[in-house]
């Protein structure tokens, strides 16, 4: 992740050498997403674009998402081995608030586990990325208080904290070796103190 | 004087002159409307292309210019204007690139290129209360001058005209596009920084090629 914020000398404004040498220091060659707030910062990402290789060019994505919410599931998203696409997802969710729960309320989960948390962080930060990642590892669809648990901005909007309790459920029928998962690593502290 | 590369060269230093004696009046305009930086930003950008401009070679065209200024701006200039007016240069030079003298065909490419260039990066529409109403009225009235058979300082002659009239013309409005459409009923009464700045370049850009 390359900050390329404020003009050549630190001012308020946009450097295009900045993000010019931004793009290619974060392409290692599986493609770049770029998130800028407004004004000149887009016009320069933009025009920056255009300054690049066509081939390098083809990976990099411009995307309108919050520059912080959007950067922390960006990074998740690339962090646990998404694509180019799924990181421009992940980014792009931020701008569309909190992701609803993936299953159907009306449907009662097959299975659920309660575990009160531990650590002294939560279910925040760092444990919400290691959380999303792992809980991204599985193919059955999980929930955590009734948010989606593959999505960092909804693991975090929880606000789940030393003491509270989380609930973690799936309605899938391959779902139980998730939450057993899932409930192992809350219970287990995050290594933290 | 001839449209060549000593009228690119000369446009652009005195361009730079003026954007530096205007650098209080655009930061004003900018204030009131958006973050006052824009007479800053211009002063800054054009400084910086000054400096390069004596590093040409020998057998550049007015295109090459252009270039130069291109990136220059984009590399300093530091706010919205610096990729705005980056891009019109770098369309510019394609337009006019290869060329030696520039005729009045040259003249109307290079300034549609210019401002297809501003709309391009910036996605504003006419009456949106920005650079493009300094520059669309610019390009037709150089297109216009053209037709009737003005020659290179003529052509223009009216196309500064006209982004005067069109800058002047943004008094009333309300901006729809950039950090002025923030400000909705409020932008009333205040002419676009932009249009301004572009109106000047191109005032400079007329008054090298009339000799004066």
């Amino acid at each position: 992740m390359i900050p390329a914020g404020g003009t050549d000398d630190g001012g308020i404004g946009t450097s295009f050498e900045k993000v010019l040498s931004g793009i290619e220091q974060a392409d290692a060659g599986d493609g770049v997403v770029l998130l800028c707030d407004l004004g000149s910062a887009i016009l320069t990402a933009e025009t920056a674009l255009d300054f690049l290789d066509d081939a390098v060019r083809a990976r990099v994505r411009i995307v309108d998402a919050p520059l912080v919410e959007g950067g922390v599931a960006a990074a998740v998203a690339a962090e646990i081995g998404g694509d180019l696409e799924s990181v421009v997802r992940a980014a792009r969710s931020a701008a569309e608030g909190v992701p609803a729960a993936p299953v159907d309320p009306a449907s009662p989960p097959l299975v659920t586990r309660t575990v009160t948390l531990v650590n002294k962080d939560g279910l925040h930060a760092r444990p919400a990325a290691d959380f999303v990642k792992l809980a991204s590892t599985f193919t059955a669809r999980v929930t955590v208080n009734g948010k989606d648990a593959s999505s960092l901005l909804a693991v975090m909007s929880l606000g789940l904290i030393r003491g509270m309790t989380a609930e973690i459920s799936s309605s899938d029928e391959n779902g139980a070796e998730a939450v057993a998962a899932l409930g192992d690593l809350l219970e287990s502290g995050f290594g933290e103190e | 004087m001839n449209l060549d590369v000593t009228w690119a060269k000369a446009w652009i230093t005195t361009g730079a002159a003026v954007m530096n004696e205007h650098r209080v009046e655009l930061i004003n305009l900018d204030r009131e409307i958006g973050d006052g930086d824009h007479g800053e930003n211009m002063d800054r950008g054009f400084q910086a292309v000054l400096l390069k401009l004596d590093d040409l070679p020998a057998e550049a065209n007015p295109g090459d210019v252009f270039k130069l200024v291109a990136t220059t701006l984009i590399s300093t200039v530091g706010g919205a204007a610096g990729p705005l007016y980056g891009t019109a240069f770098l369309k510019a030079a394609v337009a006019v690139t290869g060329s030696a003298e520039l005729d009045g065909a040259a003249l109307v490419a290079l300034l549609t290129a210019a401002r297809d260039g501003i709309v391009l990066r910036g996605k504003a529409e006419s009456g949106d209360k920005t650079m493009v109403d300094a520059w669309t009225p610019a390009v037709d009235a150089a297109d216009a001058a053209r037709a009737g058979g003005a020659d290179g300082p003529a052509i223009l002659a009216a196309a500064a005209a006209a982004a005067e009239a069109g800058a002047e013309a943004t008094e009333p409005w309300v901006a729809r596009k950039g950090r002025a459409s923030y400000l909705g009923e409020r932008a009333i009464g205040h002419r676009d920084p932009g249009a301004q700045s572009s109106a000047l370049l191109l005032r400079a850009a007329a008054d090298t090629a009339a000799g004066d």
